[in-house]
């Protein structure tokens, strides 16, 4: 398997605080990969400037080859420039953040229809697709306040599939719902990614990341600790730090 | 109160009303077309462009409406530009509100919460399709209260052209006093037909809000 998404000794800094600090990784095709990490450890940030909603002090990230956000020499691109590359990168965020004045279908449409400029019917077909693949069939027509936490997260999954991205970014997707509604958005994640999608997701469901992750990242204060396949992270952690967030996990 | 000089008025008044109507609609078809114009500039990404909105809205508020009217009429010819009493007041009228009316219209888009437009950033939109498609639509029920309270303040305005000799309500009211001298009589009636108009259109904004759909 080859390197999809490559991340090369990537630095944040906000107000002179470090978030970042020489990160690297990458991400091969079909690969399930989760970052885990107390709060503040900069998971969320690593996430935010692989589509450049965040920018990154200084690093290199590629996405099948081409590199992403900045030109060669470095500078950030403009946004027309930055919008035409997150088209191939999707990105669900923790609060599902859908169009409030536009129905289930509409915000999964808008993406087809304005940016890859398929026609109305065209995006209208693939929005439908993409929500019978996430469940949500009969409520096509909802707008997003008629939808519980759990249905709209999956709306904001479906609205990112059908961009038909290479790869797929989740930041705490969970972490906004009650209890009872994570394990249906769980569900989801987890059939996508048994269909081989690549996604990189950050989360605090162990038993997610023990379950469905090809390999698990842990993060603290801005750096990569350690990683490796889940059974050996969660089983057999090498670093006193990951043994002490585990320990903690447990309660 | 002189009854028989009120109802020979009324007629003469309701000209005048006819005049302040048009240039009303007009001003308000302008000036809301140039706020929501400037309003869209005023969040662009591009600075020059901000910064000159800025400056206009600046001026606009930062001026008396008077001024700006003895500006449009007597100001212009001087670049070369000349407009009749009647179109300089349409235009200064639709320069004031559209000041306001960018105000407003930055405010409703900036009020939609910042997520929207980063699940629209990350799906691809340019910042003009964020701004059409995801901002302006939704800012639009919030905006229509303020923009009709800046629209009455332009009919309350217009009253204001008598001075360049615009033939509007207020002027009409003037000349018949002047020949009459029944000012209380004259001014009262003028209130009314203002009243009247205003009510209008406060309804008619109250009756397009809720036709808009709420989320």
């Amino acid at each position: 398997m080859t390197n999809l998404l490559q991340i090369e000794n990537l630095h944040k800094q906000y107000a002179g605080r470090t978030v970042l600090s020489d990160v690297s990784l990458s991400v091969k095709t079909n690969e399930t990969l989760v970052l885990i990490g107390p709060s503040g450890s900069g998971k969320t940030t690593l996430l935010r400037c692989v589509n450049y909603l965040e920018t990154p002090n200084s690093g290199i990230i590629t996405l099948d080859g081409e590199r992403l956000g900045a030109s060669s020499t470095g500078q950030r691109l403009p946004e027309n420039m930055l919008a035409a590359q997150r088209q191939r990168i999707g990105f669900v965020f923790q609060r599902f953040n859908l169009f409030a004045h536009l129905s289930a279908i509409e915000n999964v449409a808008i993406g087809p229809q304005k940016v890859l400029g398929l026609t109305r019917q065209e995006a209208h077909a693939r929005a439908a697709h993409e929500l019978e693949r996430v469940h949500l069939g009969t409520h096509m027509d909802k707008r997003p306040n008629q939808l519980s936490g759990g249905q709209q997260q999956r709306v904001a999954i479906a609205r990112a599939l059908a961009m038909r991205p290479k790869i797929l970014l989740f930041d705490e997707p969970t972490s906004a719902l009650d209890p009872e509604l994570v394990q249906e958005v769980l569900e989801v994640m987890q059939a996508l990614s048994v269909e081989g999608m690549t996604m990189m997701v950050v989360t605090h469901e162990m038993q997610f990341a023990r379950d469905v992750a090809h390999r698990v990242i842990f993060m603290d204060a801005g750096a990569i600790v350690e990683q490796g396949s889940p059974k050996d992270l969660f089983i057999n952690p090498q670093h006193e730090r990951t043994k002490q967030f585990l320990i903690h996990l447990k309660g | 109160m002189d009854w028989a000089i009120i109802s020979s008025s009324m007629p003469l008044l309701a000209v005048g009303l006819l005049a302040t109507i048009k240039i009303c609609s007009l001003a308000i078809l302008f000036g809301t077309l140039l706020g929501f114009v400037l309003g869209l500039g005023s969040v662009s990404q591009y600075r020059p462009i901000r910064w000159a909105i800025l400056g206009y809205v600046d001026f606009i508020r930062g001026t008396p409406l008077l001024i700006q009217i003895f500006l449009v009429y007597f100001a212009l010819p001087v670049i070369g530009i000349n407009l009749n009493e009647y179109w300089a007041g349409v235009l200064a009228l639709s320069l004031n509100a559209g000041g306001f009316i960018c105000e407003i219209v930055r405010g409703g888009i900036n009020s939609i919460e910042k997520g929207q437009t980063e699940a629209a950033r990350s799906i691809g939109m340019r910042p003009s399709q964020i701004l059409v498609y995801i901002l302006f639509p939704q800012s639009l029920r919030a905006i229509l209260a303020p923009i009709t309270n800046e629209l009455i303040t332009l009919i309350k305005g217009s009253a204001l052209l008598s001075v360049i000799s615009v033939y509007e309500l207020t002027r009409a009211g003037q000349a018949i006093i002047a020949v009459h001298f029944v000012p209380f009589e004259i001014f009262l009636l003028i209130a009314l037909y203002y009243y009247v108009l205003i009510t209008c259109l406060a309804w008619l904004s109250r009756y397009a809000e809720r036709k808009l759909p709420t989320w």
